[in-house]
């Protein structure tokens, strides 16, 4: 049912997901990776469901819904940052470097 | 065992799928990363499909693919992010090194997490699963226990949603005395 398969990719997107988070700066990116990594976990949960009923996929609805809210709510914050900064990336955001 | 062709599309959806997230990491500038996010998605999608996940695979299209990615390219262009001269925003080579390292530390764990066997008791059989997918379809099939078992959950969903709302509108909003 090609389910080792899924869990593989979905595995490598998630780890490419957490790559950008590591090697990108630009804040807007990161956060894209960060859907990146939910859309991993989503593939899995689907996969899941395969064998252990349909659970999976009302899980699935809600890290959807959790997903965009947080999108809505860190975008706005990026939006507020950017006011502050006039730039998103966040080398620039070292407040609290000591 | 299944047959060829299914094979053959989920290997191609699968390599659709990576090789759009490596493009959509490597790209510098975020319009075409967010593109390539959407391709990813996409292939995403038909990979629900071709595991009967049908209403999630629409749901991804819908919210995902059209929904969240068109607010990031929204703001994309709200900050008028994109111009050539500030476009590197990757680490230094060290910086790069150690996310490629722990990169693939975390994906030799995650790979042996999931070539582990789960208990056999939890398994739903085939015949179950096809019988419940042909008598409720595939909205309904997610529905009922989304709408019986874990109703409280979903309701809850409605409170997230309402304070993410909120939440954005209050930082989004410009101070009169700023």
């Amino acid at each position: 049912m090609m389910i080792p398969e899924a869990l593989a990719l979905s595995a490598l997107l998630f780890t490419i997901g957490v790559v950008g988070v590591l090697t990108r700066r630009n804040a807007i990116i990161i956060f894209m990776c960060v859907e990146l990594m939910l859309n991993a976990v989503n593939l899995s949960f689907v996969a899941f469901s395969r064998l252990y009923g349909m659970t999976g996929q009302v899980f699935v609805v809600f890290v959807m819904t959790v997903a965009a809210a947080e999108a809505a709510v860190g975008l706005a914050i990026i939006i507020a940052i950017f006011r502050h900064r006039q730039s998103v990336d966040l080398s620039n955001i070292n407040l609290l470097k000591g | 065992m299944p047959d060829f062709f299914y094979r053959l599309h989920f290997y191609l959806f699968g390599l659709i799928a990576i090789a759009s997230a490596l493009a959509f990491v490597t790209r510098k500038s975020p319009v075409a990363a967010a593109l390539w996010l959407v391709n990813t998605m996409f292939s995403l999608a038909a990979l629900y499909v071709m595991m009967d996940a049908h209403f999630i695979g629409a749901i991804q299209v819908l919210v995902y693919a059209g929904a969240i990615m068109v607010v990031f390219l929204f703001v994309v262009m709200l900050l008028n992010l994109g111009h050539p001269d500030e476009l590197s925003d990757l680490r230094g080579k060290w910086g790069r090194l150690a996310g490629g390292l722990l990169g693939l530390a975390l994906l030799a764990q995650v790979m042996a997490m999931a070539r582990t066997q789960a208990p056999a008791s939890l398994v739903q059989n085939d015949f179950a699963r096809a019988h419940e997918l042909r008598d409720l379809n595939a909205v309904s099939a997610v529905a009922k226990p989304l709408f019986n078992e874990h109703l409280l959950a979903f309701e809850l969903t409605s409170l997230v949603l309402l304070v993410a709302i909120v939440g954005a509108v209050v930082l989004g909003k410009r101070r009169a005395s700023a």
